[in-house]
């Protein structure tokens, strides 16, 4: 999240899209409620389906599955057509004015620079236009042709209300009240906050998705100010730890990115990530990368980590290509990688097209399955009858079961969606054999440390050579991990000025990722996480729920990244002379000299507005993006394009239908299906009751949706013959599955350029594990796809057909 | 059963000794805002937690609603309504359903048990297990179709409004666990008037027929709804609109227990004076055989010769 979940009582207006807040998230979802009724807020719901959140609402939007770039693009071109945006805001704080390369273009569906053969773009000509002094170029006046805030003009301009809803099926009356609603949190005094989880980012163009609604929130003056923001709501407990100590393939902690083969050295892998001004006085804070990469290296490799030998840069393993999870289980299936530790991680239930992963599983060598419960996925080699239809004769995987302990039986931090690191402590002790993953992951490597010590090997110096600290070798604590995390003085630092004079001395806890230098003094694990583990002590463990300005920004609660600060590009809440756009709801501002405020100012905080610096100081440009550049490798403004199976071609364009850019394994091509042979569209989501595949394990959670179900529309059940509770069969090109049918109101089907499209809405959650009644992973099937930039499955927009069935569940 | 005390029970059912009345408390009340829930089951699971009670994990007959109905385990249930009342106004309606702790309780009326089923000074509506002999009586006398007679134990269950929290100064576990503060509680006073903040705010925002659900035939209750649409409280998974306990009960409970005890009496000395005044004057058979047989003698013999 930019913003804070207390923060959303202060919206006006809260857009719920891209997501089911009060279904996923019933206890956040109560600061959607305070919102409507202590700051008369109004609740608009986007969806194909009318959910739990949208019963709570004042207007729900029908939407197809798969087509939120062209409704938001439609929103788009609304605002600037009738002149709704925050004037002031955009012109200051985003890149509107700034000056495109003549090179750059689109036309008939595709960006400049496409190559078809290898599915992605040569984005050089995705650039600003620069000076001299290598400063990008920018029209102050917004009118110059190739100025971004054109050029975005014209872009969306092909997306009329017409258009609309033609392509998503909402209605014309319905969008209108939506975008008015919306427009008038332009306001400098009115605020709209954006919830969206995976509704968005389970899609082939996730990324630009969410893209699209913060160019709306920009446009609108919303991001970084109190009751807006463009706010993700994480699934799991800890995801958002998860991404933010760098656990996806290609990061490192604090959301580095891990060397290519092509960056041999330390100066290779620094030199494009300079991040120079590319405007004159703008901070750019990533200029930094450096202090925080080393001390990164500090943490990792200790006293190895030497000036000389580039702080062990070596010792990094390099990227040829990025192995994210629908790759690794490809290579599996290919027979190509041979032994898996899958550590809280369900992928027989969570991955999509459950058959290829089964084989991927079948095909290793070894399996280690480190998890508190008995997943599906450590009894994949179990035959389950129709459920899970294999021959565990023709399976050789060695399976192995670590047991490990859940939340509640360990100390540690679980860091939520609004980026809070709580500190948690252990209530009970895990039962029979569990242990806490890190005792087991320290086992493993002092045994295979031992082991290379022993034995030698390929290249055993990085594990050698692995800073192991801890008091206890076997035992290292959560505190002392959480104190490596915080980052420390490692050599003694003196003032640059007087060298007799001592600023920090070695040993101790930082303050913050401001002190962290590129030259080994300082050791850091994950620099946004400084200032977590002080000189003060354990800053996530406070507990002082106070709100002194009402904000809902509780200060001193647990501890927030970066550096306690709750609502991120808080310097945009106010004017270019530093006075807050919402005097009622201030965030920070300027008291002639310094940025005081209720928040910690995400800015330097003698920094004077007239010095020029702009908001976004992790941009080089200061400002943020509407155009983005090279960033995206989809495209520098966002596009609507189908899902890759898709009931209909693309209005816009339908020479190129889905993502050009995004990346499909060939034997996955082969099986999308087509609308012909699957002519409604299916989308999977979540149920309150049961969290993913967890809590089907837990009695009373199994009592209360203990069955699998499939939602149906009263026209699509009627057509099909089918009645509510009858067993049907849903189908799609990869598989079957089997479910009780419940027709409902609240799937209507959709005019789609003409034609009916009706939705499958289809509840992840039965397996062949748990207390539940036994049921087919949803992901037998869903299509082996993911967005572009991220590699996320697309789970929420593909074909099925459906027929009624004999019961045999 | 709670930690409230005897004095605080002012009524108990099939008693007709006196009630203590000497303490005086404020009537409790849960207010259910129906326009502030999500459905989302936090109740339910806070119920079977806090009662240490779990029900069976059944199938899916085509619906959200889970278990299907009220059970002896089951003491509150969120029941799943879809209305259109306008066009392309679709609603869904989510109702906790459970027990009203009526202040006029046709469970407790209709119970034939001494002290089965009481109610405490605050209002609370409590059934005293080891008194129940599992007749069912309770579940005929409710105008909401609550009570459960359990299988197991043959007796009858329903929501305590966590009487044993209440009285330590707790809130009931379904109000502490709901996630929205769709469920509040406090004295009846004070729910009301919160209620009526809620009814401003729906009226806001188009809903006219807001209002609050205190249903006056039952004397009202201690658990309120506050509903988007109060004139058509059927439109929430059938809450009857004007419940009242029923005309069977109330007078087989009411009417005819004294007219059947003067009916009785009556009875009873009727034939009290009929024997005394009519019985010497009737003749048995033997007697009227025997005075029959000395009729019919010869005179000869009548003498005794």
């Amino acid at each position: 999240m930019t913003n804070t979940w207390g923060d959303i009582k202060n919206a006006n207006l809260v857009v719920i899209m891209g997501g089911n807040a009060a279904e996923a998230h019933p206890c956040g979802f109560k600061w959607v409620t305070e919102a409507k009724a202590h700051n008369k807020a109004k609740l608009i719901v986007v969806d194909p389906r009318f959910t739990r959140s949208a019963a709570v609402s004042d207007l729900y939007v029908p939407i197809r599955a798969g087509t939120d770039i062209a409704w938001l693009g439609g929103l788009i071109n609304y605002l600037l057509t009738n002149d709704k945006i925050q004037h002031q805001y955009v012109k200051a704080f985003t890149n509107a004015s700034f000056l495109v390369k003549p090179g750059f273009g689109f036309s008939d569906g595709l960006f400049t620079g496409y190559n078809e053969q290898k599915r992605e773009y040569d984005r050089s000509s995705w650039a600003y236009q620069s000076d001299d002094d290598g400063y990008a170029k920018v029209d102050e006046t917004l009118q110059d042709p190739r100025c971004v805030f054109q050029l975005m003009k014209a872009h969306y301009s092909r997306y009329t209300i017409e258009m609309v809803e033609r392509i998503c099926g909402s209605p014309k009356d319905k969008l209108l009240q939506a975008w008015q609603w919306m427009a008038e949190t332009a306001a400098p005094d009115r605020a709209m906050t954006s919830m969206y989880a995976l509704g968005w980012t389970q899609h082939s163009k996730a990324s630009q998705n969410i893209r699209t609604m913060a160019i709306v929130q920009l446009l609108l003056g919303n991001i970084g100010v109190a009751g807006g923001g463009m706010n993700a709501l994480r699934g799991h407990s800890n995801i958002q730890g998860l991404t933010d100590l760098g656990l996806m393939s290609n990061l490192i902690p604090g959301y580095m990115t891990l060397p290519s083969e092509e960056e041999p050295t330390k100066a290779a892998y620094l030199k494009p990530r300079g991040f120079k001004p590319l405007r004159p006085g703008q901070l750019s804070y990533w200029q930094n990368y450096p202090k925080f990469f080393v001390s990164f290296l500090k943490a990792m490799y200790g006293k190895e980590a030497t000036a000389e030998n580039d702080f062990c840069f070596d010792w990094l393993p390099k990227l040829d290509v990025v192995y994210d999870v629908l790759r690794t289980f490809e290579l599996k299936h290919e027979g190509k990688i041979h032994g898996y530790f899958c550590q809280g991680f369900n992928p027989v239930m969570a991955f999509p097209h459950k058959k290829k992963i089964i084989n991927a599983l079948s095909k290793l060598k070894f399996l280690v399955v480190m998890d508190p419960l008995a997943t599906e996925t450590a009894s994949f080699w179990e035959n389950h009858g129709q459920y899970n239809d294999v021959d565990p004769a023709k399976i050789q995987t060695e399976v192995f079961r670590l047991p490990t302990t859940c939340f509640a039986e360990e100390d540690g931090s679980l860091t939520n969606s609004g980026r809070w690191l709580q500190w948690h402590w252990k209530g009970a002790d895990g039962p029979g054999e569990s242990r806490s993953d890190i005792l087991i992951m320290s086992d493993l490597f002092l045994r295979l440390r031992d082991m290379y010590r022993k034995e030698g090997g390929a290249f055993p110096d990085p594990i050698l050579g692995l800073h192991w600290p801890y008091k206890l070798t076997d035992a290292p604590s959560p505190e002392e991990i959480a104190r490596e995390i915080n980052g420390y003085v490692v050599e003694d630092i003196t003032d640059p000025k007087d060298a007799s004079v001592l600023q920090l001395q070695a040993g101790q806890q930082l303050d913050g990722f401001a002190q962290l230098r590129d030259d080994g003094k300082t050791a850091c694990g994950c620099w946004i996480y400084s200032g977590c583990f002080t000189e003060k002590g354990n800053q996530m463990a406070r507990r002082d729920n106070s709100d002194p300005y009402d904000s809902g920004l509780a200060p001193n609660w647990a501890w927030a990244w970066p550096v306690n600060r709750r609502i991120l590009y808080n310097r945009a809440s106010c004017d270019i002379e530093g006075k807050p756009w919402n005097p009622r709801r201030k965030v920070i501002e300027w008291n002639g000299k310094s940025w005081v405020g209720p928040d910690v100012p995400d800015f330097p905080p003698a920094m004077k507005p007239a010095a020029g610096m702009n908001p976004f100081i992790m941009n080089s440009e200061g400002v943020a993006r509407l155009f983005t550049l090279g960033l995206m490798k989809d495209g520098p403004f966002p596009e609507h394009y189908e899902p890759f199976e898709a009931p209909v071609a693309n209005a816009l364009h339908p020479k190129v239908n889905a993502n050009p850019a995004a990346r499909v394994f060939k034997g996955d091509l082969e099986v999308f299906g087509s609308a012909d042979d699957f002519p409604h569209v299916a989308t999977t989501y979540r149920l309150t009751e049961l969290f993913h595949f967890w809590a089907k394990h837990c009695h009373i959670n199994a009592t209360l949706q203990p069955q699998q179900f499939v939602e149906i529309g009263e026209a699509l059940a009627k057509e099909k013959g089918i009645n509510n509770g009858d067993t049907i069969k849903v189908r799609s090109n990869r598989g079957h599955i089997f479910a009780v049918a419940v027709v409902t109101k609240r799937i209507r089907p959709l005019n789609i350029d003409g034609k009916v499209v009706h939705t499958v809405g289809i509840p992840i959650h039965w397996g062949f594990t748990g207390q539940t009644k036994k049921g087919f992973s949803a992901n037998i099937l869903t299509p082996y796809v993911g967005d572009a930039n991220v590699e996320t499955p697309e789970y929420k927009a593909f074909l099925v057909d459906i027929e009624p069935a004999a019961p045999s569940v | 059963m709670s930690t409230l005390q005897s004095l605080d029970i002012t009524r108990r059912s099939a008693t007709t000794s006196p009630s203590p009345s000497v303490r005086e408390t404020e009537e409790v009340a849960k207010l259910i805002d129906i326009s502030k829930c999500i459905g989302c089951k936090a109740c339910q699971a806070a119920c079977y937690e806090w009662n240490d009670l779990r029900d069976e994990i059944g199938i899916n007959i085509g619906s959200y609603q889970n278990p299907h109905d009220l059970t002896e385990n089951t003491w509150t249930l969120m029941r799943f309504s879809e209305v259109e009342l306008e066009d392309d106004k679709l609603e869904w309606l989510i109702r906790k359903d459970g027990c009203m702790h009526c202040a006029d309780p046709g469970c407790l009326k209709a119970c034939p048990s001494p002290g089965a089923i009481v109610q405490y000074s605050n209002g609370i509506v409590d059934f005293i297990s080891e008194n129940c002999i599992g007749c069912g009586y309770c579940v005929k006398g409710c105008p909401f179709n609550i009570p459960r007679i359990s299988k197991k134990d043959q007796k009858a269950y329903k929501c305590t409004l966590c009487s044993d929290r209440v009285s330590v100064g707790l809130e009931p576990a379904c109000a502490k666990a709901c996630p929205t503060q769709a469920i509040s509680f406090g004295t009846k006073t004070d729910m009301i008037e919160l209620a009526q903040t809620r009814v401003t705010d729906l009226n806001e925002r188009g809903y006219d027929k807001a209002g609050l659900y205190d249903p006056p035939g039952v004397g009202g209750t201690h658990v309120m709804y506050v509903l988007q649409h109060a004139d058509r409280p059927d439109l929430y998974s059938g809450l009857p609109k004007d419940p009242k306990i029923s005309a069977l009960v109330e007078v087989w409970k009411g009417a005819a227990k004294p007219i059947a005890l003067i009916g009785l009496g009556l009875t009873a000395l009727f034939g009290f004076f009929h024997y005394v005044t009519a019985g010497p004057n009737e003749v048995d058979e033997a007697d009227e055989e025997q005075a029959k047989k000395t009729i019919d003698q010869p005179d000869e013999k009548r003498d005794g010769g």
